[in-house]
Parts: C-alpha cells; structure tokens; sequence
C-alpha cells in the first residue's frame, strides 16, 4: 500500500509528436525548478505501466495532451476521484491503449489512487518530429503553476489534518 | 455481383497505426490487405555515420515494446563483425533479460490485446469488469518483466545498460535473489495462463505454412543458433540475404518480406519457434503445453494465444536457472576493438526472427545497416491467412465479420511500428 502523504505527479505524452510532449514538459518543467514536494515521473503512457505508477502513490496528477474540439492550449482540469473521464482522446499512445484505458482499468480494478487529478492540454500538431506549438508551450507554464498552488493547498491541508489529530 | 468490403479504418489494440481492407465478391475472398501507414522511421539512415558503440541505445528506440530485442540483434551482430564471443554469465545476463522482454510483451498481448477477442469484449478495459481477477493476474505477471527489464537495463523503457561485448555494469548476486521469489510466483501465474486460454473457443482453422526460426544446438532459441525452417532451410545468419528479400507494396510502408527461392511466404513467431523447437522447451513448458491440448505441431494460428502462454512459462523457468546459478563476472563486458568488416546477427524477438546486418570502416563507423522487423517478414503470411480464413467466417454478420478479421490480424501481435522502413527512392537525373 502506498504511504497515505506520497504525492506523485506523471507526465504522460511521447517526446517526438509535437503537442503530445505537453504533459512531459510539464514534468520536466517541475524538475528542473528542483521541485521537491512531489515525486515526478515521465512516461510514454503505455496503460499498464502507467497503472504500475498510479499505484504507488496515494495522490496522483496526471498531465496529458488531449484533443477535444476545443481551442489549442485549453487547460482541462478533471477530478478522477469524484468523476469519470470526459469523451476526448487523450496523447498518442501506442496500441490506442493508454491514459483513458489505464484509469478506467484502474477503476475496474478498485486501484484508482485515493485522490487522482487530471490536467489535460488541448494539443494541435502531433506530427512526428514536430515542436510544441507556443500556444501549447504557455498553457503548460499554467499548469506548472497551478500545480504548484495545488500542491501547497495538499500540504497545509496535510499539515492542519495532522495537528488536528 | 454482390460485393462486400470490410474497412477498418484503424485497428485497435495492435501496436502502431495500421488498417485493414478485405474485399468479397461473390462469395469468394478477392483480396486482403493490411495496411500499414506510419511513417517511415529512418533507423538504417540514421546509423550510418555513427560510431558502432553507439548502436544499442538508438535502436532500442525503434520500440517500446521489446527494446531487447534490437539491442540484443544489434550487439550480436557487431560482435560477429568484431570477432567477440560473449559467453559464461554475460551470455547468461543476455538469455534473463531476454526472457524479461519476452513476459512483458507475451503478457501484455495475452491479457489485453488478444484475449477480448475470444471472450467477445471491445477491449482489456471492458473484459477488466467480469475478469477483474484473471486482469490482475495479468498485470502483476507483467510486472514481473518489466522488473527484470529495470534491473539489467537500468530502466523499464529503453533500456540503457546493454553494449557491444556485454553489459555497462553486471547485476550483483544479491540483487537478483529477491527475483527469483517473485519469478517462482510468476511461473505459477504463467501456468495458471496457460490454462485459463486454453479454455477459448478457437476456431478450426489450419495453414501449412513455413516455420522460420532460429535453432539453437542446446536451448530454446533467444540469441543464438541457426536459421531453419520445416522445409529444409539451415542457414547461418551471414546467409539471410541470399534466402530472403524484401520487396515495397503500395499499400504499405513496411517491406514484405519473401523466401527467394520460391517467392513464398513465411511464419515466424511463438508458432514457429514452438514447432521447431518444441524439444528444446523446458520439461514443465512441454507438460503443460501437453495436458493444454497443444501437441508438438500447432498450425492454428488463433491458438497462438496458448502457444505465447507456453513461451511465458519457458521464459519464468528459464530466468530462474539463470538466477540461481548466477556467478558475478569478472568484468561486466569483453573488450572490443574497431574493425573493418561486415557482421550479421538474428535473434528471436517475442514477434519473431529479427535479423540485422552491419558494415563497418576500420575507425567503427557504420557504413550500412539492415534492420528486417519480424512483422516485415510475417506480413506476406498474415495477409495469406485473412485471404484463406475469412472465406470461412462470411456468414457471420458484419460485425463478427469484421472482429474475426481483426482476430486473424491480432494473431501475429504485429509491432507496426517497427515494421515501418525506409523506403528507398530512386531518382534519374540524366
């Protein structure tokens, strides 16, 4: 079982197809700013082995590029504890078997982490060897911050449930 | 004239991008194609001016999936070009992570891509809900590759530890020893599998088709031993490119691959290994394959499924003799110097026959390379089979009809990806 306080942060895209690389930049943004608060990882998004992840932890957020329809660069941020996945495809993964596939094989499975956020970015050019687009490249600074505000908000909620106790 | 067409515009649960055209007209199966429309990946291009040591990190790169496989090809045949001969535990070290490869890729391709096929589900996520138990099982099997990956290769995904003449650095004993418990569950799992598909409804449908793998004198092949087939072929790998050749189809970017002498097709992969090599199965594989109803020759496809659970067991068995009779090495690698010359390798990737061919100048630059992925070879032979199978499925509503294609496609577990190749352009200039 997972210590109840472990906080990991995954993001999840291929490196080479444009846009899919949004929620790894995020991850890498967060590494080179020597986060310490959260363990974060990369991954291609492979299902299995993102179920692997998510069971380590006992909070989770996930950070993926996703196509929906909407404009470039929008920001979703999805609850996955207290709700399902909204209709979008998310990344590029290979087998077609991926981020949506792991969450909800996870909620089959009873192994959905205690809390599990997502933050998907609206993502427009997947093309093989292509940049992120700047539209793209902003809203990941966005979420970069929001998850650092998220993850303060975790910690002083952590730290009155303690002294509370 | 009644004609039908069955498009699948993307396969789902096959790795890569790839699609499916079948087209019936009275009655009669007219034509079968799988399309594969990735882009080319350029891996042969981009190697030619890199230094030889270079080569196991960029074509563990051409997948995510069974990475080994082209590091173990690649190394094997640079050492052949250099004169090293790996053996004692290195040689070992190779045949574990091998079998790491094999678990995580057979696993994988058993409980989520291939099984809801026979238990009549759109995917693992859907068979998850009513086989929750059977899913787990599947997943902590997995799992159990995947660790043997992590601790040879330095990590899950493309693995970093693996050179020309050896390993960067060799385990120590005592890291593998917590292994070897969670391999003697593993093995149980594997057998549990193996049982649990047997149970699928198959359908009778056979091919007499010609088996190519490798052949090793003593083992069951991973790294090493000779290219035969049912039919007589015994080649060494420096002799692939005189018994087989590669030619460019429209309606794909990977080569198909062809047996020179005849043109003819060919089948490689779990089936072939198996009825070459099914005495150099371990005693417990060959029981079990036995009391599963799998006799030495198996030449229906659909039970491919059973023959992968076999290959499972054989890997869980095979990583625990190695385990327990470990020995740490000297030195984690044999020392290589640079030479001119051309060398030659195949080894048996969870898909099949992988063969690569280097050419090198005196400093260690590639000159040339060939790389020929197993679904390469196998897609002449997966198009046979949808051309003689679906005949025997048209009166199945459209639907069925569709998933029973997409069925005979899913036998292969094709890699499509790494089936995508250079395409090589000819320009006139004059």
């Amino acid at each position: 079982m997972p210590a109840s306080d472990s906080v990991m942060i995954i993001g999840v895209g291929n490196p080479e197809r444009g846009d899919d690389r949004a929620g790894r930049e995020v991850a890498r943004r967060l590494k080179l700013s020597r986060f310490a608060k959260a363990q974060v990882l990369e991954t291609e998004g492979e299902a299995t082995t993102l179920l692997a992840l998510m069971e380590k932890s006992a909070v989770v957020f996930l950070i993926d590029a996703c196509v929906s329809g909407a404009p470039p660069g929008t920001i979703r941020r999805v609850d996955l504890t207290h709700s399902v996945l909204p209709e979008a495809r998310y990344g590029v993964s290979s087998h077609g078997f991926g981020l949506a596939e792991a969450v909800s094989l996870a909620s089959s499975l009873g192994t959905l982490p205690r809390r599990c956020v997502l933050y998907a970015i609206e993502g427009r050019n997947f093309d093989v060897g292509a940049p992120v687009s700047p539209t793209v490249s902003a809203a990941v600074d966005d979420v970069v911050s929001s998850l650092l505000e998220e993850l303060d908000a975790h910690d002083q909620n952590r730290h009155q449930t303690c002294s509370s106790a | 004239m009644t004609r039908k067409t069955i498009k699948v515009d993307l396969l789902a649960r096959v790795e890569g991008e790839g699609a499916l055209k079948i087209v019936v007209r009275d009655g009669k199966v007219k034509s079968a194609e799988f399309n594969i429309f990735e882009p080319p990946r350029f891996f042969e291009a981009f190697l030619r001016g890199r230094h030889f040591a270079e080569t196991p990190d960029i074509v563990a790169r051409i997948c995510g999936i069974c990475p080994i496989a082209y590091q173990m090809s690649a190394v094997h045949a640079l050492e052949n070009l250099l004169g090293v001969e790996v053996s004692g535990p290195l040689r070992d070290l190779r045949r574990l992570i091998y079998c790491g490869e094999w678990i995580e890729s057979h696993v994988l391709h058993i409980y989520m891509l291939h099984a809801p096929d026979f238990l009549g589900y759109d995917g693992g996520v859907q068979m998850a809900r009513d086989h929750g138990a059977a899913v787990t099982r599947g997943l902590q099997l997995k799992k159990v590759g995947n660790e043997i990956l992590q601790l040879l290769g330095g990590r899950e995904i493309h693995p970093v530890n693996v050179r020309v003449g050896g390993f960067h650095r060799a385990p120590r004993k005592r890291e593998l020893r917590p292994l070897a418990e969670k391999l003697k569950w593993a093995r149980e799992a594997a057998i549990e599998t193996a049982r649990w598909v047997s149970t699928f409804d198959f359908p009778e449908r056979e091919r007499d088709y010609i088996f190519v793998s490798l052949r090793p004198a003593d083992e069951y092949p991973f790294n090493a031993g000779r290219i035969v087939s049912n039919r007589g072929l015994d080649i060494s790998a420096a002799d692939y490119d005189a018994h087989f050749e590669e030619t460019h189809v429209s309606h794909s970017t990977a080569l198909h691959s062809h047996l020179r002498e005849d043109g003819g097709s060919y089948l490689t992969g779990p089936l072939a290994r198996f009825n070459l090599n099914f005495d150099r199965l371990s005693p417990l594989a060959r029981e079990v394959a036995r009391e599963i109803g799998l006799a030495a020759t198996c030449r229906n496809p659909y039970r491919s499924i059973m023959v992968r659970a076999i290959e499972t067991i054989y890997a869980c068995d095979e990583a625990l003799r190695v385990i327990e009779t470990y020995e740490e090495p000297d030195r984690p690698f044999a020392p290589v110097e640079p030479r001119a010359g051309v060398g030659y390798a195949a080894t048996e990737a969870p898909r099949g026959l992988l063969y690569h061919r280097y050419g090198l100048d005196a400093q260690g630059t590639i000159l040339d390379a060939q790389i020929v992925p197993p679904t390469s070879q196998n897609q002449a032979c997966l198009e046979e089979d949808l051309l003689d199978f679906v005949g025997g499925f048209l009166h199945l509503p459209d639907d069925d009809l569709r998933r029973r294609c997409e069925q005979t496609v899913r036998n292969y577990d094709p890699c499509i990806s790494c089936a995508t190749h250079f395409l090589r352009l000819e320009m006139d200039r004059s």
